[in-house]
């Protein structure tokens, strides 16, 4: 399975990196925002998009809006690992077409137990 | 006195002493009235004048050299401060990632080395192996023990490594907390600068800025209306609530 992880901080990129290895996923890539995360999508058959919100550039919910809109990208699943936490924000995100939420700071167990859910939902 | 005044004064006078000669007290009395308020006016506005003056300098002299050495000095270091807080945080974040994905890798293999021993073992042990095998499981036991006590050499220098990369905290701690002294101070300047400027200062702040992205909730600042997920469960419950 083919990973992007989209964060503007490179700590918080290697450290879901490195959980997702934790969790059998090595085929991980990394972009700094979503303008560098989306030719990377459009181009790269990836197979599962986690990103956070607040980046400069793009911000995560203009790449999940982005992502929803093109015809090739629009089923790829979308998980949100985000310090942002407003109720209006979530519901957003949601409606949107996000899969998955996860607030930051948040814990190896959440970020498997949201990844499983994911990936339960489509194959469901 | 302003020329002005004084020609004026002059010309009251002498109309003065052209009425009280004609006789003529009502005019005399009211160019008197006229004289006395003349008098008290130019009083006012000099009191008034020294009242502002006072009140600027004061101001000037006790506001304004803490704003100005808040505003010239502290912001400014501020802010580095808290560049500063945001490179420590990184450099002990980064070290100690990589501490543990150098030590991952090597707790793995001795992990996957003594299960593989353990099994010949076992099997020694229910005299199910031939003595060439022993002989070969001999040295390979040999082998692992050196090889256990050089990995797990490196895995108490990635610990200490480890433990050392958090006295970030310490640091980091004690600028954040000079940063919200100083704000505090600013905080307290600007209460006294509008309360002085005459506007009246209220606790809860009208002015709502929208922000757009909040970020992180902070504990006690941003938690106390109901609007935000203070954690996962928050998160979880609100997007089942809308069919997830």
């Amino acid at each position: 399975m083919k990973i992007l992880v989209v964060d503007d901080f490179s700590t918080m990129r290697r450290i879901v990196k490195n959980l997702l290895r934790d969790l059998g996923f090595t085929n991980t890539f990394e972009a700094d925002d979503g303008k560098t995360a989306l030719p990377m999508l459009q181009s790269g058959d990836f197979d599962f998009l986690v990103t956070d919100w607040n980046m400069p550039g793009m911000t995560g919910i203009d790449l999940l809006k982005a992502v929803r809109a093109d015809p090739k990208l629009a089923k790829l699943p979308v998980l949100m690992v985000t310090a942002e936490a407003k109720r209006e924000q979530i519901i957003l995100a949601a409606q949107t077409g996000v899969n998955g939420y996860v607030i930051k700071p948040f814990t190896a167990i959440t970020l498997k137990e949201k990844i499983d859910k994911v990936f339960e939902r489509i194959d469901g | 006195m302003t020329k002005q005044n004084q020609e004026a004064q002059l010309l009251l006078a002498k109309n003065l002493v052209q009425a009280l000669e004609g006789n003529d007290e009502v005019a005399a009395d009211k160019i008197l009235d006229e004289m006395a308020g003349m008098r008290e006016s130019i009083l006012f506005q000099e009191v008034g004048r020294l009242t502002r003056q006072l009140h600027d300098s004061m101001n000037s002299f006790s506001l304004d050299a803490k704003m100005t050495a808040l505003t010239a000095n502290d912001i400014p270091d501020a802010k580095e401060r808290l560049h500063y807080v945001i490179t420590m945080t990184e450099q002990a974040a980064n070290s100690t990632l990589g501490v543990v994905e150098d030590l991952l890798p090597i707790s793995n293999v001795l992990n996957e080395q003594a299960s593989e021993l353990s099994s010949k073992w076992d099997r020694f042990l229910a005299k199910d192996m031939p003595f060439e095998e022993f002989k070969m499981m001999s040295s390979d036991i040999t082998a692992y023990f050196s090889q256990t006590k050089n990995d797990l050499n490196s895995v108490q220098t990635g610990l200490t490594d480890i433990l050392l990369a958090q006295s970030f905290q310490d640091i980091t701690g004690q600028i954040i907390k000079k940063v919200i002294t100083l704000v505090e101070d600013l905080e307290q300047g600007m209460v006294s600068l509008v309360s002085l400027s005459g506007g009246n200062v209220q606790s809860n702040s009208a002015v709502i800025t929208d922000i757009e992205l909040p970020g992180p909730v902070v504990p006690g600042v941003d938690d106390k209306s109901n609007d935000v997920a203070k954690k996962q469960d928050d998160v979880d419950d609100l997007l089942s609530s809308l069919g997830f």
